[in-house]
């Protein structure tokens, strides 16, 4: 069986490519989608060490993990919803032109 | 055997997931984004949580994607393809993320970690029963959180708020 620090690391490597894309894109929707990996990693974080941990019957990981798929889903919609009515109020998804706050 | 797949799924995971942020094409971004997570369900079922494998698949690769895919159909974004990649956000970007994956590695590598694995397997009519004893006032107010994302979507995309 693999020890958890390969699972650590992977998570922290996946982590790291998600924030990447979360910062090198200028496309609205995959900035979104960087975030996504980056949650998708927290996730496997979180049932690496329920996995591992000296009382897996708590099951308290796979708790976490199912109200994060299920505040993901809701964070998604919500964002796309708003990269809709950005897209019709600026006929642009490119985040470098989004920027009336700028001043 | 599980040490091969787990080095499989990982591999897979991490160059999907590359593809994802190189790729151009946002249509093609998102297939790879279903591929590694796809993948990432295989390492969770190393893990033994079939369930939520089952939960990975079906309400990330299948819904949240759907929605993923409308809504980058539904935009024209024809023209990220043409436009050339900006290497100063690159580079900064990039050497930004290496110096945090630094930092993880270094943090992880320094921490004394658990070895022993109890060997139980997560059950699903464990799960279940959980869900609706000890964390039922979470379950509700998630469910009550769905609602307010569902108004609040339909409210965000309305054509005209009147």
């Amino acid at each position: 069986m693999v020890p958890l620090y390969y699972y650590l690391i992977f998570s922290a490597l996946l982590f790291s490519v998600g924030l990447a894309g979360a910062l090198t894109r200028r496309n609205a929707i995959l900035v979104l989608i960087g975030i996504e990996l980056m949650l998708n990693a927290a996730n496997l974080n979180f049932i690496a060490f329920w996995r591992y941990s000296p009382d897996p019957e708590a099951l308290t990981g796979m708790m976490f993990v199912i109200f994060s798929i299920a505040v993901a889903a809701a964070e998604a919609a919500v964002g796309l919803a708003l990269i809709i009515a950005i897209y019709r109020h600026y006929r642009t998804v490119d985040l470098t032109k989004v920027d009336s706050l700028k001043g | 055997m599980s040490d091969y797949l787990f080095y499989i799924f990982a591999a897979l995971t991490v160059i999907c997931g590359a593809l994802v942020i190189i790729n151009k094409n946002p249509i093609n971004s998102a297939m790879f984004l279903v591929l590694s997570i796809a993948s990432m369900a295989g390492l969770f079922v190393l893990l033994h949580a079939f369930f939520l494998a089952a939960v990975q698949v079906l309400v990330y690769a299948g819904a949240v994607m759907v929605l993923f895919l409308f809504v980058i159909m539904l935009l024209d974004l024809k023209e990220e393809q043409r436009r050339k990649i900006n290497t100063f956000g690159a580079v900064t970007g990039v050497a930004s993320v290496a110096a945090i994956g630094y930092v993880f590695y270094q943090s992880i590598r320094n921490t004394p970690l658990p070895n022993a694995v109890a060997h139980s397997e997560g059950d699903t009519v464990v799960l279940g029963k959980l869900l609706f004893t000890d964390y039922v006032l979470p379950f509700e107010i998630l469910s009550i959180l769905l609602l307010v994302a569902m108004v609040g979507v339909i409210l965000l995309s309305k054509k005209d708020l009147k």
